[in-house]
C-alpha cells in the first residue's frame, strides 16, 4: 500500500458511561485505503461502523487519532468527502432539482442560477432521473429519493463517498439497480469509496477491498479482505466465479461466529497490521478455518474470455 | 359517497341548526299578551316589556335589523361614544396587528437563538416558564404606570400574551429540525447564517406558524379585555359602552362580529401555514 489516498490513524471513540466510567466503542483503529478504490465494511450493529464513517465524514470526531486524506488531517465537513446517507436525507421542501442545486451552489458559490441548474441537470441524468426534476422527495419511490442522494453527492464532484448503509431500506429489486448504477459510476469516474453494509452480497459486488470488523464494544478492525472477483464482474455471473463462494463463506464464518471471539482467538492482534486475506491464493492462507473448497468448476466465463456481462 | 355529497349535506344540517336556532331565540323572546291594564301615558312610560309582556332580550328580528343599519353606515363619528362598528373594529385590528407584529419581530429570532444554543435554552427556560402562565391583563396597571398611555398598554399586554406561544413554537421547531438535514449542510459546508435560512427555517417553518397562529387567536381574545379596561375606542370598549347603555342588541352584534373577525384572522393564518408546510 504505497499509495495511502485515505488513512485513518489510530483513531477511538469514547463515550462517557455511567458511573463516570468511559465506553470504548474502538480504539487503535488504522485502516488505509488507495485512491480510486471501492472499499466495503462489514460488521454487526454497535461496532462503530457508522462512527468510523462519521469520523470520516467530519461529522464526528474522534477521541483519539487523526485521519488523513489526500496528504491533510481532516478537521470537520468537507466538500471533498460526500456522504450518501441511509435515510437519503433529502429536503422535502425542495424539487428534486432544488435539492441537487442546493449542493452545487454550496459548492461553487458564484455560479450564476443557469449555470448551477445545468449542472445539477447533468447529475440527475446520470442518476436516471429526467423527467423527474421538478417533483417533491414526498412524490418519489424509495429508490428514486436515494438516487437523488447519489445525485446530490456526486454533483459536488468530491475526492470520494462515504456511504452508510445505503440500500438497506430498498426492495432488493431497487437494490440491484441501484447497486449497478453505482458500481458503474464509481468505475467511470474513478471515485475512492467507502461504503458500510450488512449485505454480503453487496460487498462482493461492489468491493475492491473488504473490511472486516469484530462486535462492540472495543471493536477491532479484524481482517482486509482482497476481493478475489475481476474488476468487470458482472451481477449475473457473479455466483459462478470459483473463488465467489470460498469468499462468501470467509465473510459470513467471520460474522457469525469469528466476529465475536476474533478479541480471544488472536490475543497478539497488531491493529497497526491487520492481515490481509486473499482469497484462494497460493501461499497465503485464509484465516478461517473453513478452507475453500478445492476447484472443481474452472469454466468461470471471464478466465477464458472477456466478461459476457452486459 | 363522495366529498362534495358530503360537504353538502354538512352545509344542509348546518343551515337546518341555524333556522332551528334561530326559530327558538324568535319564540322565545316574542310578546306576549299584554300583562296589565294600565293607563296610556303610562304604558308609554314603561315601555313594552311591562305592557306587552316582551322580553327585555332582542330577538334575531331586532338583532337583525340593527345589524343591517350598522352594516350601512360602518364608519360613522358622532363623537367619543358613538362610532361606527368598522371604526371599532379598525381600532381593535390595528392594535392587535401592532402588538402581534411586535411579538413576531422579537419571539421568532429569540426563538431561533435560545433553539440553536442549548445554553441560552436551559438558562432561559426558569424566566419562560414563570412568565407564560401570567394573564396578560396582570400587565396592564404596570403597564399604565410605565408608560402612561393607555393606547400603547393595550398594545404592550396584546404583544405580552402573543409572544410566548411563538417563541416556544420557534425553540422546539429549531431545536427539533432533524439531525440528517443539519448533516447535509454540514457535509456542504454551507455556512451557519445560509444553514439558518436555507435549512432551519424552511423546516421549522410549520411549526413556527402554528405557534403564530396560536399567538392570533390569543390576541384576538386578549384585545376585548384589554379594551374594556382602558377604554376609549375600540370593539372591546364598544361592548362595555353598550352595556353600560343598556343595548343588548348592539352588544350581541359586537359578540357576532367579534366572533367574525377572530375567524377570519385564523384563516389567514391557517394559509400561511399550509404555504410552508411540506409533504415528507
Amino acid at each position: 500500500m504505497t499509495d495511502k489516498f485515505v488513512s485513518i490513524e489510530g483513531i477511538a471513540k469514547r463515550y462517557p458511561g455511567a458511573g463516570g466510567a468511559t465506553t470504548t466503542v474502538f480504539e487503535n483503529l488504522w485502516l488505509s485505503m488507495p485512491r480510486g478504490e471501492f472499499c466495503c465494511v462489514i460488521g454487526h450493529s454497535g461496532c462503530g461502523k457508522t462512527t468510523v464513517l462519521n469520523i470520516l465524514a467530519g461529522l464526528d470526531a474522534p477521541s483519539e487519532g487523526a485521519v488523513i486524506v489526500d496528504g491533510q488531517a481532516i478537521s470537520g465537513t468537507s466538500l471533498d468527502r460526500a456522504v450518501i446517507f441511509q435515510s437519503h436525507a433529502l429536503l422535502p421542501w425542495r424539487t428534486v432539482l432544488g435539492n441537487v442545486a442546493y449542493a452545487v451552489s454550496s459548492k461553487w458559490r458564484s455560479w450564476d442560477r443557469a449555470k448551477v441548474k445545468a449542472h445539477a441537470q447533468t447529475f440527475i441524468d446520470l442518476v436516471g432521473l429526467t423527467g423527474s426534476e421538478h417533483k417533491r422527495p414526498s412524490e418519489l419511490s424509495g429508490g428514486m429519493k436515494q438516487r437523488v442522494g447519489i445525485a446530490r453527492a456526486l454533483s459536488i464532484t468530491p475526492k470520494m463517498m462515504l456511504m452508510d448503509e445505503p440500500f438497506s431500506a430498498l426492495d432488493a429489486l431497487t437494490r440491484g439497480t441501484l447497486q449497478d448504477e453505482v458500481r458503474r459510476i464509481c468505475l467511470e469516474t474513478g471515485q475512492t469509496a467507502f461504503m458500510i453494509t450488512h449485505d454480503v452480497d453487496e460487498a462482493i459486488y461492489l468491493a475492491d477491498k473488504i473490511f472486516l470488523m469484530t462486535n462492540g464494544p472495543g471493536a477491532v478492525l479484524a481482517e482486509v479482505v482482497e476481493n478475489p472477483l475481476p474488476k468487470d464482474r458482472g451481477r449475473t455471473d457473479l455466483h459462478r466465479h470459483p473463488l465467489y463462494y470460498a469468499l462468501r463463506n470467509h465473510i459470513i464464518d467471520f460474522l457469525v461466529t469469528r466476529s465475536k471471539t476474533f478479541a480471544a482467538e488472536k490475543p497478539g492482534h497488531d491493529p497497526r497490521n491487520v492481515p490481509v486475506v486473499h482469497i484462494g491464493k497460493p501461499g497465503l492462507t485464509v484465516a478461517s478455518d473453513a478452507k475453500p473448497e478445492p476447484l472443481k468448476e474452472t469454466s468461470w466465463p471471464s478466465l477464458s474470455r472477456p466478461s459476457t456481462s452486459s | 359517497m363522495t366529498a362534495s355529497s358530503l360537504r353538502l349535506r354538512a352545509g344542509l344540517v348546518s343551515i337546518v341548526l341555524l333556522a332551528a336556532f334561530l326559530g327558538i331565540w324568535h319564540l322565545a323572546t316574542r310578546s306576549a299578551a299584554p300583562v296589565a291594564t294600565m293607563s296610556p301615558e303610562y304604558a308609554k312610560l314603561m315601555g313594552l316589556t311591562a305592557t306587552q309582556g316582551k322580553s327585555a332580550m332582542p330577538g334575531p328580528l331586532d338583532v337583525g335589523a340593527k345589524l343591517w343599519e350598522h352594516l350601512k353606515r360602518p364608519f360613522y363619528d358622532n363623537g367619543p361614544n358613538d362610532k361606527g362598528l368598522g371604526i371599532q373594529l379598525a381600532y381593535s385590528i390595528a392594535r392587535v396587528g401592532t402588538g402581534y407584529l411586535l411579538a413576531v419581530l422579537v419571539a421568532i429570532p429569540l426563538g431561533f437563538l435560545i433553539g440553536m444554543s442549548p445554553l441560552l435554552s436551559k438558562a432561559l427556560d426558569p424566566f419562560i416558564q414563570v412568565l407564560k402562565p401570567i394573564s396578560p391583563l396582570a400587565w396592564m396597571p404596570l403597564a399604565l404606570y410605565t408608560i402612561k398611555d393607555s393606547s400603547i398598554s393595550a398594545i404592550f399586554v396584546i404583544f405580552i400574551c402573543s409572544i410566548w406561544p411563538m417563541l416556544l413554537n420557534t425553540v422546539f421547531g429549531v431545536a427539533s429540525v432533524r439531525k440528517e438535514w443539519i448533516n447535509v449542510a454540514r457535509t456542504l459546508e454551507v455556512g451557519t447564517i445560509r444553514r439558518a435560512f436555507t435549512v432551519i427555517l424552511p423546516a421549522a417553518a410549520p411549526t413556527i406558524l402554528t405557534g403564530m397562529r396560536i399567538s392570533i387567536g390569543i390576541a384576538w381574545l386578549v384585545i376585548v379585555a384589554a379594551e374594556m379596561l382602558v377604554g376609549g375606542t375600540g370593539i372591546g370598549y364598544f361592548v362595555w359602552n353598550e352595556w353600560n347603555n343598556l343595548s343588548i342588541t348592539n352588544v350581541i352584534i359586537a359578540i357576532l362580529l367579534i366572533g367574525i373577525v377572530g375567524m377570519l384572522l385564523d384563516q389567514i393564518l391557517a394559509r400561511f401555514t399550509r404555504m410552508v408546510t411540506f409533504p415528507e
